[in-house]
């Protein structure tokens, strides 16, 4: 019987499970792969040493102190934001909105800060700042959550819709508190957070106890195992009575409440002013990738948002072409997501021979 | 037979993992002619059509068609045959016309007109007596009308081998006489039509020949007019197979849910429950036999909260007679009431008045145990969620058809899969999983689950250890009523029996059984009665001990009935 269908010399077969150290496995190479051949491009497209260029890029992360402290407090924004958005992802609710949702939390915190500044002392100022950050966020996850419930819209739309209406909303509240024009709210001189060792360290520690929080309330409370079994099928959800509206609905209200806390730690412990562009800069979606790569596990979100912000660290400022520092960034994640793949599949080759043979006998 | 042959299968033969769906199947299709495809459940009626229609490709054995050696990878390569499908469920745009939901996908290389298609379409409808108008979007249509625009795609692609899967399933007997009505006009114009079907009085109505399955093989292909319903349903169902199932007799026979003329209708307004009544009783199995798609997923769901109904009561009679009152579910006031209707009794049977008596003395006859109830309590479970049927304190339990995806989450492991119907116990915010996991190990022990560990995702378990598991822990939940769809199916021998015996020991500890199957043997063996379903209606309750498969078969098939259905639905049209 001839075939008139040209047929690839192998398939493609989903796999059971790869037991932990092979999969471990499978992503280290994965990153060295990577890594050489990022040092293979560094010779051929800079002209540079593999070894100069990696060197470089550890400098700029690791080589003083400030540095380093600067680099982990990067790495808690980021977690933070990732955490945040982690019990959505659990529930299969695509978040597309942290941005927004931070972004609003941080204009809260400035709004109570920038009027209530002058009359509140600052402990009850933090309070008020963090709960209508909270709210704020809450807000955000709530109504995307409510239309999902009650009229199944797209929550992936809605969301990052959600995004530019909090963008344009801190446009328009900066354009109403700057009279001068610039579109810059300089910083405020209230409601920072007390500096302990430095302006970083509390920031650090309290993301680090929100890792924790999250940790246990997705694997050890009722509404976090409430969460996974909507996420993994909701009609195995409804035959065991969970109400799905009322878990999604509660759930993004967490997810964009704990995206408030990270609007409010960014407005009270760094930037004290807010911004559109930079008060969140595009971290809602990095957060995506960080909760993705850690399989929605909070405590492995700890390596994956230190090693992205490492990448994004190590190559803001390289000294050479401005491309290159994105090839590297770019190379090392297609290897890390590409070999999911083979994680997930193996490529079987057909034994060309023996199916001839079997054919002709 | 003069007619020229159409299509031919000589030894064809598809295999679904070890399953094998089609084994050596040989099938002559004439010009001209209706062939009906007659057979039970899964006994790959579908499968082999589709392997006509390029839906799947045969493992061995090869199709001609005209004679000629046809290789039929996907249905475009069928259409380049001249085969076209109408498929069960239709594949339609609903934004479309019925119009642009005929020339979808087709690239002859001409310029398209919209004007043209319409003429087209409205030329073929006419030749063969369709009422359609193809201007008409497809939100718009009614599902006979739907089914219409199916069959005219096949015809647009100039298809003269026209394959049918239940037709008549969705339609109304007025709509199906049409129907046939047109296939007849198609036979004259020489086409040739396969029908998949299950009732039988419309094989003997239409079709020219039937061939019959059984269990993946062809029976036999014999000419309508030589044959009878009987003997049709004797081939379908095959010689009575002994499985010596354990069947007790049922003990202290109580009604536990009274399913008063329910009525459900799908999302095409189809009925899928059509005045369903009957009653299952504690201590007892009662079977439910009906070809797939009869209503039975319908109606445990609905039992189950998942579904909401049209019409009609789910009464529940929980156990109650002779037992204690409790304050745990009804308040001072509720038991106080309840005592003046004359509902409860002392244990001499004395009847109970609290005229005179005061608060505390109430509360001291009723907390030592002394006032028993009369009657079980009465309710309607009818519009109750899962969780709302819980909290009245109704243990109902059920083993659904969709065991990953329904009734236990693949991903997760044998503990929290156990702790799916009971981590709500209790006020704290964190689940416990000392007791499933104590209650996976149990299962594990007691029905021979085989797993590496209870904290295996149960997706990696195989079919029958799976059912186990998810048998198991509904048992566990002690309940009143038991309701298993399928909970055999895909299962090995062994593992078929511990689930005999499972359901047959809840039925000796009081529990009201439902049993749905679709081997009829076990039903015949296993259960102490019969309820047979067809198209959403009861058509029967049958004496297990007495009920035969062919009876049985017959009621599925539902051919008297449909007389009876067609009578009163002309005597009422003349009413009119």
């Amino acid at each position: 019987m001839k075939n008139r269908k040209f047929e690839l010399p192998f398939h493609i077969v989903k796999r059971d499970t790869m037991p932990l150290w092979k999969s471990l496995a499978v992503r280290v190479a994965a990153i060295v792969i990577s890594l050489l051949l990022c040092s293979v491009l560094s010779v051929l497209l800079i002209n540079k040493s593999p070894l100069v260029f990696f060197e470089t890029m550890f400098k700029a992360v690791f080589s003083r102190d400030i540095l380093i402290w600067q680099f982990a407090k990067d790495t808690a924004v980021l977690l933070c934001i990732a955490l945040a958005i982690t019990p959505a992802f659990r529930m299969r609710f695509w978040n597309i909105g942290a941005e927004g949702q931070t972004l609003i939390g941080a204009l809260a915190a400035v709004t109570v800060a920038f009027y209530l500044g002058e009359s509140l002392p600052n402990g009850i100022l933090l309070i008020v700042m963090f709960a209508a950050a909270v709210l704020a966020g809450g807000l955000w996850g709530f109504l995307p959550a409510v239309f999902k419930a009650k009229w199944n819209a797209n929550e992936t739309l809605f969301t990052l819709m959600m995004n530019y209406v909090a963008m344009e909303l801190v446009n328009f509240c900066i354009s109403v508190w700057v009279q001068s024009g610039s579109g810059v709210l300089t910083p405020l001189s209230v409601g920072h957070l007390p500096t302990v060792l430095n302006s970083y360290f509390l920031l650090i520690a309290i993301v680090l106890v929100i890792t924790v929080i999250i940790h246990i309330y997705l694997r050890q409370t009722k509404q976090g195992y409430e969460i996974s079994v909507v996420g993994e099928s909701e009609n195995t959800a409804r035959y065991v009575g969970i109400e799905v509206n009322k878990v999604i609905i509660r759930t993004m209200i967490i997810s964009g409440a704990i995206c408030g806390i990270a609007g409010f730690l960014i407005v009270g412990a760094l930037d004290h002013t807010v911004s559109a562009e930079s008060t969140v800069g595009g971290l809602g979606f990095i957060a995506i990738m960080v909760s993705w790569l850690a399989k929605f596990n909070p405590l492995a979100m700890i390596g994956t948002s230190a090693f992205i912000t490492f990448l994004r660290r190590g190559t803001k400022n390289l000294a050479i072409r401005a491309a290159f520092p994105d090839i590297v960034v770019g190379t090392v994640l297609f290897f890390i997501i590409g070999c999911e793949f083979f994680i997930n599949y193996k490529i079987k080759f057909r034994k060309a021979n023996t199916t001839d043979k079997g054919g002709k006998a | 037979m003069n007619k020229p042959i159409a299509l031919e299968m000589k030894n064809v033969s598809k295999y679904f993992g070890s399953l094998a769906a089609n084994k050596n199947v040989d099938l002559t299709v004439y010009r001209g002619e209706i062939l009906a495809i007659l057979g039970e459940n899964g006994c790959g009626k579908t499968t082999l059509m589709n392997m006509i229609a390029g839906i799947y490709y045969p493992d061995s054995g090869s199709v001609y068609v005209d004679g000629k050696e046809a290789v039929i990878h996907s249905p475009k390569d069928a259409f380049r045959h001249g085969i076209g499908m109408v498929h069960q469920h239709f594949k339609l745009v609903d934004i479309f016309t019925a119009a642009e939901n005929i020339v979808l996908g087709i690239d002859d290389g001409k310029k398209y007109s919209i004007n043209e298609v319409n003429h087209k379409v409205s030329e073929i409808a006419d030749k063969y007596g369709f009422h359609i108008d193809p201007k008409k979007k497809i939100y718009d249509m009614s599902v006979s009308e739907k089914q219409t625009v199916e069959i005219l795609k096949v015809l647009y692609r100039g298809a003269d081998i026209l394959i049918l899967d239940e037709p008549s399933a969705v339609l109304t007997p007025q709509e199906t006489d049409k129907l046939f009505d047109v296939l007849r006009r198609m036979r004259e114009d020489g086409k040739s039509i396969l029908i998949i079907t299950h009732k039988l009085h419309e094989v003997l109505s239409i079709s020219d020949r039937v061939a019959v399955l059984r269990k993946g093989e062809h029976i036999a292909t014999v000419e309508t007019a030589t044959t009878t319903a009987p003997l049709l349903t004797e081939m379908m169902v095959g010689q009575k197979v002994e499985l010596n199932i354990n069947r007790p007799e049922p003990k202290n026979v109580r009604d536990r849910l009274e399913i008063v003329d329910i009525s459900m209708k799908d999302a095409d307004g189809v009925n899928v429950l059509d005045h369903v009544s009957f009653t299952a009783r504690s201590g007892e199995i009662l079977g439910i036999a009906g070809i797939a798609g009869s209503g039975q997923r319908e109606l445990l769901e609905a039992i189950a909260g998942l579904k909401d109904l049209e019409s009609g009561k789910i009464i529940f009679n929980r156990p109650k007679k002779n037992l204690p009152v409790s304050f745990y579910h009804k308040t001072y006031a509720e038991v106080v009431a309840l005592a003046n209707e004359g509902r409860f009794h002392y244990e001499d049977g004395t009847p109970v008045d609290f005229t005179g008596m005061s608060h505390s003395h109430i509360c001291e006859l009723v907390n030592s145990g002394k006032v028993l109830f009369n009657e079980d309590d009465v309710m309607d479970l009818r519009d109750k969620t899962p969780l709302q049927i819980r909290e009245l304190g109704v243990r109902l339990s059920f083993v659904p058809e969709d065991r990953l995806g329904m009734g236990l989450v693949g991903n997760m492991d044998l503990v929290d899969n156990m702790m799916l119907r009971s981590y709500r116990k209790g006020h704290s915010l964190f689940v416990d999983r000392k007791k499933p996991s104590d209650l996976a190990k149990k299962i594990v022990d007691d029905l021979n689950v085989s797993t590496p560990s209870t904290h295996t995702p149960v997706r990696r378990l195989s079919g029958g250890n799976v059912q186990k598991v998810l048998v198991g822990r509904e048992i566990a939940a002690a309940p009143t009523v038991l309701m298993a769809a399928y909970p055999v199916r895909g299962l090995d021998i062994n593992s078929s029996y511990t689930i005999y015996d499972l359901l047959t020991e809840q039925k000796e500890n009081g529990v009201a059984v439902i049993f749905v199957g679709e081997d009829l043997d076990v039903l015949v063996e296993l259960c102490d009665r019969i309820l047979v379903l067809c198209a959403g209606r009861v058509t029967a309750v049958l004496d297990g001990k007495t009920a035969t498969k062919e009876e049985i078969g017959l009621y599925m098939t539902k051919t008297d009935f449909d007389n009876e259905e067609k009578e009163s639905g002309t005597n009422e049209e003349s009413q009119i």
